[in-house]
């Protein structure tokens, strides 16, 4: 068994080389477009982590954490937010909305994958 | 039967109770709880317009010339309206100066000029005495007739009897006496005159109301209604001559007009007038009501005025009965001696009331501005040692209104048979517009100078005198006839009534024309031709700005004086107890405990000048303030340096309040501009933080593929160059939108180059279509291109267009309907410019998105399907361009119905290489 990753990002090329890493790092990946499908795959998935882009269609990253963190089966869920804004105020915005880390792209894929890992480090995969 | 004491017990009754309303008016006034004090009783007072004149004279105009009598009462109506503005500047000016007449109004104005006091005092007088020997010729007839009750016989021509037997030298001695009690009664010297004012407005009421008696007395008891009078008068075609305007013997247009603008200038430069309405006004606001009270007034007095002269006429054989008297005598032929009585009161109401006020307005001037002036220069010395002068200014009064009234006795001896009632009056009408141009000049035009003034009313009182007074001395037999009928020396051209060969007009008009031609002509040549003096400077600002000047005014003055020599001075005009409360009243306004502490300042000094200007006219007041104040000499050249300062001090305050206002709209304009600046910079950082947010996301997925190539050597064939064409197309997204950006500042801060020539949209349309030809194959779009047979050129830049073209025709093919994409693209020719439409058959653009997409990185689209690929940069450098052309670019799309993009450019007018 391995973690299960959903990776929500409207652009491809992004969620593609995501896709890629996750994948290639031994991760279960699905790919979720925009916010509301992001929900939806949330369930259906269930994922130990997503990595989820801020601007997205539909639903923002940050009202799809929301959304999520509003839910009691998210508590073993890990938000790995991916943004192009890196200013205090929006990481801060992301924490308060119960993202566990922050992003700014262009980001480097090593530091990626090891926050991937760290954020998953003792947690028990789920069924 | 009506006895002879009857009606002298009847007049000496309602004089009687005339002194009792005045009485009790003073009363009230010296209790501090004003009687007069309401606009009404203002508006009342202001019925001392309506004289014997009105009372008798307009029945007998109307019967000679129907409603020719109305002018006399339509000019003081238009007037008022003009009153609002013109009375109340006077009233301030008159209030601040402290002035007493209209003599003292013009001399003021000037520069103080005791001479064109002088002038406008013998003028008034002269002028007026006319009007005066109408009251007196009016009660006289009116008596006489009564005392013959029942019988009616017109009165025997004057003269005849002798003074001694003549009613109306008795009238005017009674008149004189009566006057002389009830305008000098107190030791009050002060301008205004409660208690006149009050039994003025009573005599308003009596006039009105015996007359409305008469009128309705003639129209439903002697006829059946006016409708009665009217028919029967229509069927008499003499009669009904009169009933139409301008029908009856002086009527014509010319003399209506001159008639009304006559009594317009009359309802406010007769002294009678200027003494109610503007030196005993009580308060500014009252001049509101009266605006429209006292118009209603005239209208009631007129109502019955031509029912009375008709019924007249219809009644009693033709020119058995003079109509001057049909008020009186219709009443007596029915035998209602009660009704003929109460007539007579009206009348003498009517008469008394003009002839206390004009007399008292006179003597004011004769004793302030002829009298006293002279008396001042020459026999200062003598003068001063007099310990109280208000007994001589009383004395002075009293002498100057006895002498008027024998005046006007002597008038009426002289030429007082010879005209109708209302010629008489239009006469003394005549000359008081005399004083027009320099009042109504001196409140609004700063440059009137005294040269001018005395230039325009002497002249214009001498042409008045040869064309109206003359002639009337002419007719009554006292000059030559010949020099009407022949003029002086037989020159043809002076003749008086046609001077200069001016014929046509009846005698007022013409008259009118001349005077004030010359007035007016006079009063502003000379003023442009001469100079004013310091004084006369001063006194233009105060009057002309009187509206807008604040506080007190501290005047031009250096000197020493002292207090106590000041309170002496007023004390012997006003008596020294008046004096001390005066001055004490002053030093606590001041902060000071006693009048003795006093600084005598230029403000006591100016306070101390006031109070005497109250008493004895401005320009006796400032000759006699300047002989107990040590003037330090003052050159002309000090002065006008003072004047100069001052007025650049006005100037530069104006000029202040200028600047003020330009910088709180300079202000406000900033603050604007700062807004906008503000929002251009949030639009500023929006935009960088979008392009940094559009720059990072192809830059992210660079980065991520190329580490990924890097680090994973071992990568099959295939997704290598899956990757690799990845990092391509990011990298040229990237490069395009890197392009974009700078292409869009450019455009926005107007750095780009353009090089305009003379185009034929055609070509352009031509080049786009075959550049982007494989594309559409590509994409299996059709693609229809309609050209129309003519076409205007533009003034643009090829490549710019062009991208305009390819941008349009590359949105049309993405979004265009993904099966069956069709994409027409139409050049067609309007009225004043040249049009594109690039219509797809896609999806189309909501109404609510429609203003969104033309600006930077808005895309619309259906995020569910592929995200339409661009920069979002492409339609807002589009619009950027087509404006910068002159040109309109817009959309036009239904949801679902397809879009059409279309831009427009205007037709090239100018030769462009």
């Amino acid at each position: 068994m391995a973690y299960r990753v959903l990776i929500a990002d409207d652009e491809p090329a992004i969620a593609t080389s995501l896709e890629f890493l996750l994948n290639k790092g031994g991760y279960d990946t699905q790919i979720a477009r925009d916010g509301e499908v992001a929900l939806r795959a949330a369930k259906t998935f269930n994922p130990d982590l997503i990595v989820l882009d801020l601007m997205l269609p539909r639903l923002s990253g940050l009202e799809v954490c929301m959304a999520l963190r509003a839910t009691p089966q998210s508590e073993r869920l890990k938000i790995l937010m991916l943004s192009a804004r890196g200013g205090a105020s929006e990481r801060e915005r992301a924490r308060v909305a119960g993202v566990d880390a922050y992003q700014v792209k262009p980001f480097s894929t090593k530091e990626l994958l090891a926050q991937v890992r760290d954020l998953l480090a003792g947690v028990p995969i789920g069924k | 039967m009506l006895q002879g004491w009857v009606i002298v017990c009847a007049s000496f009754a309602y004089i009687g109770f005339l002194f009792a309303v005045a009485w009790y008016a003073d009363k009230r006034a010296d209790q501090g709880r004003s009687l007069i004090s309401t606009p009404y009783i203002y508006a009342l007072s202001l019925g001392v317009y309506a004289t014997a004149w009105t009372f008798y004279g307009s029945v007998g105009r109307a019967a000679s010339d129907g409603v020719g009598f109305l002018p006399i009462y339509i000019g003081p109506t238009l007037m008022m309206i003009l009153w609002w503005f013109v009375v109340r500047k006077m009233i301030r000016i008159t209030k601040i100066n402290r002035l007493t007449s209209l003599a003292d109004f013009v001399a003021s104005r000037y520069g103080k000029s005791a001479l064109l006091g002088s002038l406008v005092t013998v003028i008034a007088v002269v002028g007026i005495l006319p009007y005066i020997s109408l009251q007196l010729k009016a009660i006289s007839t009116s008596f006489q007739i009564l005392l013959q009750y029942p019988e009616i016989v017109m009165p025997q021509k004057v003269g005849t009897a002798g003074i001694m037997n003549d009613t109306a030298f008795y009238i005017a001695v009674f008149m004189a006496l009566f006057t002389v009690a009830f305008g000098t009664r107190k030791l009050d010297v002060a301008e205004r005159h409660e208690g006149m004012v009050a039994a003025i407005a009573f005599e308003s009421l009596v006039k009105l109301i015996a007359f409305l008696a008469v009128g309705v007395y003639v129209t439903f008891v002697m006829f059946n209604g006016p409708a009665d009078i009217f028919s029967q008068a229509m069927r008499n075609p003499q009669l009904a001559a009169l009933a139409t305007p301008f029908g009856g013997a002086a009527g014509n247009y010319t003399s209506w007009i001159w008639l009304t603008i006559l009594s317009m200038l009359a309802i406010m430069f007769l002294p009678r007038q200027f003494q109610i309405a503007v030196v005993e006004n009580v308060d500014e606001r009252h001049v509101n009501k009266a605006v429209w009270l006292f118009p209603l007034y005239m209208l009631a007095i007129n109502l019955f005025v031509l029912p009375i002269a008709f019924g007249g006429l219809l009644h009693f054989q033709v020119g058995s009965v003079n109509a001057d008297t049909f008020v009186l005598t219709l009443p007596m032929s029915q035998r209602q001696e009660w009704l003929a009585l109460l007539v007579f009161i009206g009348g003498l109401s009517a008469a008394t009331g003009m002839v206390i006020v004009e007399t008292i307005a006179l003597a004011t001037m004769v004793c302030n501005d002829l009298v006293m002036p002279p008396l001042l220069r020459f026999t200062r010395a003598r003068f001063m040692q007099h310990e109280e002068l208000s007994n001589l200014l009383l004395d002075i009064r009293r002498a100057a209104i006895v002498s008027i009234l024998l005046l006007g006795y002597f008038y009426y001896l002289l030429a007082g048979e010879a005209y109708a009632l209302v010629s008489i009056g239009l006469i003394s009408f005549a000359a008081v517009a005399q004083f027009a141009p320099v009042v109504i000049g001196g409140m609004y035009w700063r440059n009137g100078t005294r040269a001018g003034a005395l230039a325009g009313l002497s002249l214009g009182f001498i042409f008045w005198a040869y064309t109206l007074m003359i002639p009337a001395f002419a007719q009554s037999g006292w000059l030559s006839v010949a020099l009407i009928e022949q003029g002086p020396f037989g020159i043809e051209l002076l003749k008086p009534l046609q001077l200069f060969g001016l014929k046509g007009l009846d005698q007022t008009t013409h008259a009118m024309i001349w005077s004030m031609l010359v007035n007016v002509g006079a009063y502003v040549l000379v003023s442009l031709l001469s100079r004013q003096s310091a004084a006369e400077r001063i006194q233009a600002t105060l009057f002309v700005d009187v509206l807008s000047q604040t506080g007190e005014r501290t005047g031009f003055w250096r000197g020493t004086a002292s207090a106590s020599s000041l309170q002496t001075l007023v004390g012997r005009f006003l008596g020294p107890a008046r004096a001390a409360e005066l001055f004490d009243g002053y030093a606590r306004s001041r902060g000071v405990a006693a009048a003795d502490e006093l600084d005598a300042d230029a403000r006591l000094v100016r306070f101390a000048e006031i109070q005497l200007a109250g008493a004895i006219g401005a320009s006796s007041a400032r000759a006699m303030v300047s002989s107990v104040v040590q003037e330090e000499p003052m050159g002309v050249d000090e002065v006008m340096a003072i004047i100069d300062e001052a007025s650049q001090a006005i100037a530069h305050s104006q000029e202040l309040e200028e600047k003020q206002a330009e910088l709180e709209a300079a202000t406000r304009e900033l603050s604007s501009a700062n807004a906008r600046l503000k929002e251009l910079d949030r639009l500023k950082d929006d935009f960088i933080s979008t392009v940094t947010h559009e720059l990072r996301t192809p830059l992210t997925s660079i980065r991520s593929f190329s580490e990924i190539l890097h680090d994973n050597p071992d990568l099959s064939i295939e997704e290598r160059s899956r990757f690799l064409a990845i990092l391509v197309k990011e990298s040229e997204r990237l490069t395009r939108l890197i392009n974009q950006v700078l292409d869009l500042a450019k455009l926005e801060s107007n750095a780009a180059e353009w090089q305009n020539v003379t185009l034929d949209l055609r070509e352009i349309v031509d080049d786009a279509v075959s550049t982007t030809s494989q594309l559409f194959k590509v994409k299996n779009v059709k693609l229809d291109v309609n050209f129309p047979g003519v076409l205007a050129t533009v003034a643009a830049d090829r490549d710019r267009l062009l991208q305009v073209m390819l941008n349009l025709l590359s949105n049309s093919i993405k979004f265009c309907d993904a099966e069956r994409g069709e994409v027409v693209v139409t050049v067609s020719q309007q009225r004043e410019s040249v049009q594109v439409d690039v219509a797809d058959n896609g999806i189309g653009i909501a109404k609510q998105d429609q203003a969104y997409i033309f600006e930077k990185f808005r895309q619309v689209g259906d995020t569910l399907t592929e995200k339409p690929p661009g920069t979002g940069l492409g339609l807002a450098i589009c619009r950027e361009i087509v404006s910068h052309f002159g040109g309109q670019l817009w959309v036009v799309s239904e949801k679902s119905q397809g879009t059409t993009f279309s831009f427009s450019l205007p037709i090239n007018t100018v030769a462009v290489e």
